[in-house]
């Protein structure tokens, strides 16, 4: 079982690179693609029964980790939803303009709304950079999971995992 | 005296979906509740369940108890909530509600389902789902307001729709304390850290994943040396721990908190099944001491069944399954069966060996097959 | 300890009927069908009881009427456990005071 993840608390590098449901650099230069950063055997699928292209395969026993087939992935994004651990991404380095497009399951509120700038941060919360927001995707097929997409520069597109909270005035 | 076939203690995942394999077989079921609500743990659970697409996996778990009650209510099982099963000898359940004595104007309707102060129900058969019960950890200052289990933080955020504080530090760094890390932040609250005493954390990644892009620190090799504060919790101090456990002098950091979490396992809740003279045996992997049961869930007295948390400290996944089983069994012991019985035992059966594989689950599975075949011995054979 | 109006998962906070109950003769607005120990809580109310032998303040701690630190005096009926018990209309709520012997 990975190491770092169960200290730090998230995947790191190696880890990332080594996940059957990371997609290559040579994919990810493609366009869209889904990013799986679950990488322990816990038993739980839905991911394969999300994706309508049948890209992400898990099989049996349930405990396998995701496989990313990258080649039928074409980044439409609904796995991000439906993962329980909020553990899918969204990323896109053909974004253009020097940026790259990252979606991510976004729980909290309130939600950020197109157009605004946000604090993006990385898989330990620091803030990096920021970021614009391109989407919110909240409908009901999201199951009170609103998918949440910001351009950032291109550089940062495989740090960059969320946004700091936003804190409302009191 | 009331007499009924089939009397369940607890309207959790185990005790609904037993009842309702119970009332579907032609079982007369009863179903006794402490809370003001029923549900058990799943009314809290505001997250999407893991597992397969039969576990209901993607669902929340508050979906997963409103679908069990109206299913329950379907099948014609009837649900008292606000009452305690105190007493059970032989096939007799003591039950009396918890409310206050009757209070001028009450508006509610679940007083109204038990009458008088005490009542006696005779069962033929009994199943025993209460569940389980967070485990304390004593450190000085541990009983000032403000110190409580997660799960208690839990209820308070998710039903009672009240934060239990602003500033949080969360003790334990298994799936509860991760989980409900997660929820507090949703309730609004800001987590001042997890700590967790062993070198590494115990629970999923992906849960450990999501409080960390919130900005939340988990400390490894941490523990908690004192709360301090005059009515109420107002500061923590923590420590790191060397690898005999102890803190490492100059390590001690203090949290401006006021709300500090105790997330440090569950055991299984034996007291109403003690006290029914069910033989116990202690497994540590399973939360401590269990009630013995069989491969059909028949504690040592026979004729009472146990499933859920309180036959081993699992998931609600593995509750579900079991509470289905106990049913099954149960009603099967009464000669009500359904054709088609013995394919749905296998069924469940394989199922639960699904839920329990892997590197996380495995040693409950261990535990469980031992926990099984001291049951198979000591339990009444078919 | 304020309300959760709005929650990400759970929506907003449905209205309820409003009952007032009495927290050492202060008025507490609740909500109906709700456990005495929500609406203290939300009210900021910490302290539940004060021990036998030592008089040491105590609160909720397990939530769900397994533990007893949360009990108080209700009706004039002391132990009670607060977690668990729906506030009513009219209710007279105490903290106690140790264990709650008559008239306490």
């Amino acid at each position: 079982m990975s190491q770092a993840v169960k200290i730090r608390g998230y995947p790191s590098p190696q880890e990332l690179e080594n996940a059957p449901g990371y997609p290559s650099p040579e994919r990810l230069e493609k366009g869209p693609v889904a990013v799986i950063e679950c990488i322990e055997e816990i038993p739980c699928n839905p991911c394969e029964q999300a994706c309508p292209q049948h890209a992400i395969t898990i099989g049996k026993p349930i405990t396998n980790r995701p496989h990313l087939d990258e080649d039928k992935c074409i980044g439409c994004g609904l796995c991000v939803a439906r993962c329980p651990g909020l553990a899918i991404f969204l990323v896109d380095l053909t974004y253009g303009k020097g940026k790259a497009s990252v979606a991510f399951p976004y729980e909290y509120l309130p939600l950020p709304e197109k157009e605004q700038t946000v604090q993006a941060v990385n898989r330990a919360g620091e803030p990096v950079c920021p970021g614009t927001v391109i989407m919110v995707q909240n409908s009901k097929v999201n199951d009170q999971t609103p998918v949440v997409t910001i351009a950032v520069p291109r550089e940062y597109a495989s740090e960059i995992r969320g946004i700091a909270r936003i804190r409302k005035e009191r | 005296m009331r007499e009924v076939d089939l009397a369940v203690v607890g309207a959790g995942p185990a005790g609904l979906t037993a009842a309702i394999e119970g009332a579907k077989r032609g079982c007369t079921t009863l179903v006794f509740d402490m809370n003001p609500l029923p549900g058990g743990q799943l009314i809290k659970q505001i997250h999407k369940f893991f597992g397969s697409r039969e576990h209901r996996a993607g669902t929340r778990g508050i979906k997963i108890a409103a679908e069990l009650l109206h299913q329950a209510e379907s099948e014609k099982v009837e649900v008292m909530v606000g009452v305690e099963v105190y007493a059970i000898h032989d096939n007799i359940l003591e039950v009396a509600r918890t409310f206050a004595e009757d209070s001028p104007g009450s508006s509610l309707k679940q007083e109204a389902t038990l009458p008088s102060r005490h009542l006696a129900i005779a069962a033929r058969r009994i199943i025993l789902a209460t569940g389980g019960a967070e485990n304390a950890l004593n450190f000085p200052g541990w009983t000032l307001p403000g110190v409580m289990g997660a799960g208690a933080a839990q209820t308070m955020s998710n039903v009672w729709r009240v934060l239990p504080g602003e500033r949080i530090l969360m003790v334990g760094a298994g799936n509860v304390g991760l989980i409900v890390s997660y929820q507090l932040l949703q309730g609004g609250a800001e987590i001042t850290a997890v700590i967790e005493a062993t070198q590494k954390i115990g629970g999923y990644g992906v849960h450990a994943a999501k409080i960390r892009r919130a900005g939340v620190p988990i400390l490894t090799s941490h523990t908690i040396l004192r709360a301090e504060g005059d009515l109420r919790v107002e500061k923590a101090v923590i420590a790191r721990v060397d690898a005999s456990w102890q803190p490492v002098p100059g390590s001690e950091q203090e949290l401006g908190v006021d709300t500090i979490c105790i997330a440090v396992g569950l055991r299984p809740n034996t007291r109403l099944a003690s006290l029914a003279g069910c033989n116990l045996h202690c497994s540590p992997r399973l939360g401590g001491w269990v009630p013995i049961h069989n491969s059909r869930m028949e504690t040592t007295i026979p004729g009472t069944y146990v499933a859920g948390d309180l036959s081993g400290v699992e998931e609600a996944s593995t509750a579900l399954e079991e509470g289905r089983l106990a049913g099954i069994c149960a009603a099967s012991s009464l000669g009500k069966s359904a054709p088609g019985d013995d394919k749905e035992i296998a069924a469940i059966e394989e199922r639960l060996i699904s839920l329990r594989s892997g590197p996380f689950c495995q040693p409950r599975q261990d535990a469980k097959q031992e926990l099984i075949e001291i049951g198979e011995v000591q339990c009444r054979k078919q | 300890m304020r309300r959760v109006v709005n929650h990400p998962v759970l929506g907003i906070l449905t209205a309820a009927r409003e009952v007032k109950i009495y927290v050492d003769g202060k008025e507490v607005r609740a909500r109906e069908g709700e456990p005495i120990a929500a609406a203290i809580a939300a009210a900021g109310i910490r302290v539940h009881r004060y021990t036998v032998k030592r008089g040491e303040p105590r609160g909720v701690f397990c939530g769900i009427g397994q533990c007893t630190d949360c009990v108080m005096v209700v009706n004039g009926v002391p132990n009670v456990r607060t977690c668990i018990t729906p506030v009513a209309e009219g209710m007279i709520v105490k903290t106690q005071h140790g264990a709650g012997g008559k008239g306490r």
